[in-house]
């Protein structure tokens, strides 16, 4: 056989390789859905959105857990977004390219990638223990913060790059001063890349159990909190709790809860899809 | 020591030229990109800064007003004196100084805000909040670059809506409106239509009693239409400079003509 007609074939066993595993990958996760839906879909009415949890299946709803999740996300957004878009501005428009600047750079991509878990302790140690805050929402959050923090300066980063140099020339040689570009033009032009990098992070957020159980986030919580002291539960640990149960009614009412769940985590994923594509549109 | 009216305040002055540089060299890095150039501007005329690619004509306009503060590794040798005050000096204001020497750049890039919006950018950011008076001032200076008739219905449009001359001649008005005493431009009309860019040429010669241009074309029916001087350069190398009447029809260095006639670079 001639090396390109070998090649011609390597290429053809490749792309049906790449064809099986997409369809592996989808067809799995389209059995999953429905199962979820085939196992969950009834049990979603008012009540269950309405109802504290229960010893009893069919009585039990995700009210106290679903503020509980609102709660975690407004104060991970109120932690964290400040915090991220400042670091990315300063490492944008400030920090002296260099050997020390690119350390950062490296750190702040992997810390993306660090296992939700080390956050969870991470956590555990500095916000309930040191700063002795428990297992209230506030731990929680920070944790969360810490777990996005990385996320949205990523994103920030790179829409504040995508900013055009041009602009910020002008800008500049109208005697703006730097804080002036920056908040006038730079922010405004990268803030449709900031609102995605933001929804996608929280997104991650409202999924994450693992950190918030480390931090003393409860699995029974007959109760809504009032405050950021307060106690709480989230989606993702009422599921989790209901699985864990012997009786049927309670997988029932887990196949509930991940099917909001995925609608929660579905919309803000749309919406970060919807401001990406209205941003690169502008942007052209 | 002379005095200099200009703008209504009074300046001291060493020199009567609107800029004056003494012994420049500048470097990225190790590479000097300018080497020992001496050159003075007069108030209210044109300057034509000609020369082949890559010789360091945007390097010394954007020193001018310090726009390469912000490469990291650029350094400054030797003085620029701008109404005899030396620009590289530490207790220069570059805000200050940027706003009495104003730059038009090569492609137009209007902010993504309406057409008032540009042109009044630059005196909102001063502070200023007195409405009439921003608005006297957009109008007159998109009277005196001639875009006033055409936009005067739309100012609360987007300035991206403009055609590509348009947008140039808003980024001379948005210029023109914090009063700079020198324009710079960096080759304005190279990415512009022929009609669009006799245009420009017109401004610049009717605006020139009122302001110091220093513009750097590759153009030299340009340059000749409408400089009175013009410094041709060389690989960093400031190689000649005189009136431009003199330069186009009997320049001093052979270098100098053959660029000129196209032979070159
Ligand atoms: N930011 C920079 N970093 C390093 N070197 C640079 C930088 N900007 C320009 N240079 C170098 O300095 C020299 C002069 O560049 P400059 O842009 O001033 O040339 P120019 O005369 O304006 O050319 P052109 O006509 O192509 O615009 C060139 O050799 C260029 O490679
Ligand atoms: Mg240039």
């Amino acid at each position: 056989m001639t090396n390109s007609g070998r090649n011609r074939l390597i290429d053809r066993a490749f792309s049906v390789w790449g064809v099986v595993s997409t369809f592996i990958g989808i067809a799995l996760l389209l059995m999953f859905i429905g199962i979820i839906l085939y196992d969950g879909l009834g049990r979603i009415n008012w009540a269950f959105f309405t109802s504290l949890p229960s010893r009893f299946p069919e009585k039990a709803g995700i009210y106290t857990s679903m503020v509980g999740t609102l709660w975690i996300v407004v104060l991970t957004l109120i932690l964290s977004l400040p915090l991220g878009i400042s670091a990315a501005i300063y490492l944008e428009e400030y920090a002296k390219k260099g050997r020390f600047s690119n350390i950062l750079e490296i750190n702040i991509s992997n810390l993306a990638g660090v296992p939700s878990i080390i956050y969870g302790l991470l956590g555990l140690q500095i916000f309930s223990r040191t700063m002795g805050l428990g297992g209230n929402l506030l731990a929680g959050a920070f944790t969360l913060a810490l777990l996005v923090l990385p996320i949205i300066i990523v994103a920030t980063r790179e829409a504040i790059r995508a900013v055009p140099g041009s602009i910020k020339d002008a800008s500049y040689a109208l005697g703006a001063t730097k804080w002036q570009t920056i908040w006038l033009q730079v922010l405004p032009g990268a803030s449709g890349g900031i609102m995605t990098g933001v929804i996608l992070a929280l997104s991650r957020a409202v999924g994450e159990a693992a950190p918030l159980i480390v931090v003393g986030a409860l699995a029974y919580v007959p109760f809504v909190p009032a405050s950021p002291m307060d106690q709480y539960s989230v989606l993702p640990i009422q599921i989790f709790n209901w699985i864990s149960r012997p009786q049927a009614g309670f997988s029932t009412n887990a196949a509930a809860g991940i099917l909001i769940l995925l609608a929660i985590t579905l919309a803000m994923n749309l919406v970060a899809v919807y401001y990406r594509s209205r941003y690169q549109r502008k942007s052209n | 020591m002379t005095e200099t009216k200009q703008h209504g305040e009074t300046v001291q002055t060493e020199s009567r030229s609107a800029i004056e540089i003494r012994n420049l060299s500048t470097y990225y890095g190790d590479f000097r990109a300018l080497d020992d150039i001496n050159l003075t501007v007069d108030p209210m005329t044109v300057t034509a800064l000609i020369g082949p690619s890559g010789c360091g004509k945007s390097t010394l306009i954007r020193v001018l007003n310090r726009m390469n503060d912000y490469i990291d590794g650029f350094r400054v040798e030797g003085q620029v004196l701008v109404d005899g005050q030396d620009i590289y000096d530490k207790k220069v204001n570059v805000e200050q100084l940027r706003k009495r020497v104003g730059m038009v750049f090569q492609k137009p890039n209007p902010f993504p805000k309406s057409i008032f919006e540009n042109v009044a950018y630059g005196l909102k950011i001063q502070g200023i909040k007195e409405k009439s008076f921003i608005e006297e001032r957009v109008v007159k200076s998109l009277q005196q670059v001639v875009l006033w008739d055409e936009v005067k219905d739309n100012l609360k449009k987007n300035a991206f809506g403009l055609s590509g001359g348009q947008q140039q001649r808003l980024c001379i008005a948005r210029t023109l409106a914090v009063e700079p005493s020198i324009v710079l431009m960096d080759e304005p009309t190279s990415a512009l239509d022929p009609i669009s860019t006799a245009k420009i040429e017109e401004l610049v010669f009717e605006l020139k009693s009122q302001y110091t241009f220093v513009i750097v074309t590759h153009n030299m029916q340009q340059a000749a239409r409408i400089s009175d001087k013009t410094a041709f350069f060389y690989m960093g190398n400031l190689i000649e400079v005189g009136d431009t009447q003199q330069i186009f029809t009997n320049p001093g260095v052979k270098r100098t003509e053959y660029y000129i006639r196209g032979q070159f670079g």
